[in-house]
């Protein structure tokens, strides 16, 4: 058992990816080239910068629904200002505001009214939706203005690699100094293994949940630039799509448990990894998305079966409202 | 002497004339406007799109809000909201409500998920236009695309702008594999490929309709086939997508890109005026909703009952390249919802 004990969820995650990156790189023909990397890496960049925002709630045992609505919406208002022809800098601070808003409710009521953040943010999502399609855009999609500095972020490179790749490094860095190295980072780790130890040593754990919803809207705000960036513009279609399921994808494929305290930003980099080679060498092998779906979903249930098998449920530990 | 016998004789002819004319106005009374009026007078027409999100839906809605406000009926839409389940309960409350609509005009998802509602509407005596979209199911009148035939345009579009000199290599970006849009597209472009044998397509991924993901396939696809001529993606609400990555891939003047749209002006003909769109296979907006109109004014006044006849009356459909931009080439949404205020 020695070998097979020490594998968990992230390791096996893990070796599925290496296992399809060396397949893929020794049969596909232009797989294992410098460009190819670099679209692998861009495809799944907003995708990983979602799930680390997520990732940092999932911790400290939370989970934020609205994120993908956030992201649609509070960008698409932002470009329909612009439209109407506001100034940036009032565009802009009113867009921030709101999605500061937004996070703050999600974390008063899910720290202070003690609602399940499930709940919370499911419905936040829907009135984001609602207040933001029905009330202040015109149609699906908005256009960024031409010449606008959302379009030259888009168009942005370094070195032949788009400015998604270096943001999502940059993010991943900064997550894990947070999460590794400050006090408020370890706290949430605390908070999210036992919160009500966490409040009794003094943490504030509270207002650190409160923070954290914050800080996903503001990720999600900048997800959200960074595609309305490449794409032009930004059409809140995205929040009806599976993209909030494969945020939770990243998120948990890698071994962060959403019942909390467990995992870091190694994880959603190891799920983000799987996904993007994964899509990649279905859509170079031209698989239709419906097998795609297929095989991504039968992936996940392996790993997270042979996860079950091999570091069954511990009762002892096992925490209520365990997910 | 001679000119005043001239004058009388013409006056007198002109009051004879006039009197002719005038008196018996009663007679020529013409019936056409009291029965048109009593036909379609206060009649109720739905709308329900896909979404009342996208431009076609909100064109539509303006066209027919005109034509149903001047004849005195009334217009409500409902907005789906992509949703097939929420579609399929709006139409299932019209047909059980009090003040059912008099035509039902809808959009439907997929070949055969109204069918059955639909059937029901028309057994409780609604008239049901399907727009755009196909179904199995046999509508009183269909208006929109013929979706074969715009795969062909798109095919004949893409051979067009890749050339005798090319590669000769096509890349699809298809929408899904249900929507009756993306497949008779598909069936469209391959009638049209299999007359050009030395053309073949070297990828086809699917979208399903998302900017991101076509942007994603179509780099793969570019960059397995570096040699690319053509991309056709299925609907220009995501070739944004498409057309991104071939910018990143600097390959502008390489690749034709050709996708299909409602011909609105910031969707399709600003996206060919700055060359983001090689060739658009549009829909003609007003002929589209005129014929529209012209249905639910024939059907309202003919007396048939619900589902008796079933027709296509499909819409002309055009691939536009940035040569043939004229002004009044595209429809303008901001200008239309302003006019219709």
């Amino acid at each position: 058992m020695g070998f097979l004990g020490s594998l968990n969820q992230e390791r096996i995650v893990f070796a599925i990816a290496v296992a399809i990156f060396v397949i893929a790189a020794l049969t596909l023909p232009g797989f294992f080239t410098a460009d190819n990397l670099v679209a692998i890496v861009r495809s799944v960049s907003v995708l990983g910068i979602l799930a680390l925002g997520m990732a940092v709630i999932v911790i400290g045992r939370g989970i934020d629904l609205s994120m993908v609505a956030v992201m649609a919406m509070s960008v698409a208002w932002y470009l329909q200002m612009l439209g109407n022809g506001m100034s940036d800098g009032a565009a802009l601070g009113l867009a921030l505001a709101g999605v500061v808003v937004i996070g703050f409710a999600n974390g008063f009521l899910v720290a202070y009214a003690e609602v399940p953040a499930i709940f919370v943010t499911l419905a936040s999502a829907s009135f984001v939706y609602g207040l933001v399609r029905s009330q202040l855009i015109g149609s699906d999609a908005v256009p960024v203005p031409p010449g606008h500095w959302v379009a030259e972020l888009g168009a942005l490179r370094l070195a032949d690699v788009p400015v998604e790749v270096f943001v999502f490094a940059g993010l991943a860095l900064a997550a894990f100094v947070f999460l590794r190295f400050t006090k408020w980072g370890r706290y949430v780790y605390y908070a999210g293994d036992n919160p009500a130890a966490a409040r009794n040593v003094g943490m504030p754990v509270r207002p650190m949940l409160v923070l954290r919803y914050v800080l996903s809207s503001l990720v999600a705000f900048a997800a959200g630039i960074l595609t309305a960036g490449s794409l032009q513009s930004m059409n809140t279609r995205v929040v009806n799509s599976t993209q909030l399921y494969d945020i939770v994808l990243v998120t948990v494929i890698g071994g962060i448990g959403l019942a909390g305290g467990k995992g870091g930003v190694r994880n959603v980099l190891i799920g983000a990894a799987l996904i993007g080679i994964m899509l990649n060498a279905m859509t170079i092998l031209d698989i239709p998305l419906l097998y795609q779906n297929l095989i991504k979903s039968a992936i996940l249930l392996a790993a997270i079966i042979f996860d079950g098998v091999l570091n069954p449920r511990d009762e002892q530990t096992a925490q209520q409202g365990d997910i | 002497m001679k000119t005043l016998l001239k004058t009388a004789v013409m006056t007198a002819a002109a009051a004879g004339f006039l009197g002719a004319a005038t008196l018996p106005a009663a007679a020529l009374d013409d019936p056409g406007p009291a029965a048109y009026s009593a036909a379609l007078k206060g009649k109720k027409v739905m709308l329900v799109p896909l979404s009342m999100g996208f431009d076609l839906a909100q064109g539509w809605t303006a066209f027919l809000k005109r034509e149903i406000d001047a004849f005195g009926g009334t217009l409500e839409t409902r907005d789906p909201n992509w949703s097939a389940e929420a579609g399929a309960q709006a139409i299932t409350e019209a047909i059980s409500s009090a003040e059912k609509p008099d035509v039902l005009i809808v959009m439907s998802p997929d070949l055969n998920s109204y069918s059955k509602l639909l059937k029901k509407a028309q057994q409780a005596g609604i008239y049901v236009i399907l727009v755009d979209n196909p179904a199995n199911f046999k509508a009183d009148v269909y208006t929109g695309s013929d979706w074969t035939q715009l795969g062909r345009l798109e095919a004949e579009a893409v051979v067009k702008g890749c050339g005798e000199g090319s590669s000769k290599k096509i890349g699809l970006v298809q929408g899904d594999q249900v929507n009756a849009t993306s497949l008779f597209q598909y069936a469209g472009i391959m009638e049209v490929l299999a007359k050009y044998p030395d053309f073949q397509v070297v990828a086809k991924p699917d979208s399903n309709w998302d900017a991101t993901t076509s942007r994603n396939v179509t780099t793969t696809m570019l960059q397995q086939n570096p040699d690319i001529c053509g991309i056709i993606d299925f609907w220009d609400g995501d070739a944004t997508g498409a057309a991104a990555a071939i910018r990143d891939a600097g390959k502008q003047d390489q690749v034709y890109l050709v996708t299909t749209g409602g011909g609105e002006k910031t969707a399709d003909c600003d996206r060919l005026e700055d060359g983001t769109y090689d060739a658009v296979v549009m829909t003609d907006l007003a002929h589209e909703s005129s014929d529209m109109v012209a249905m639910i004014k024939y059907l309202l006044q003919g007396g048939q009952a619900p589902g008796t006849s079933s027709a296509y009356l499909y819409t002309l459909l055009k691939a536009t390249t940035k040569a043939d931009l004229t002004p009044g080439t595209c429809w303008d949404l901001q200008a239309l919802q302003a006019a219709a205020k």
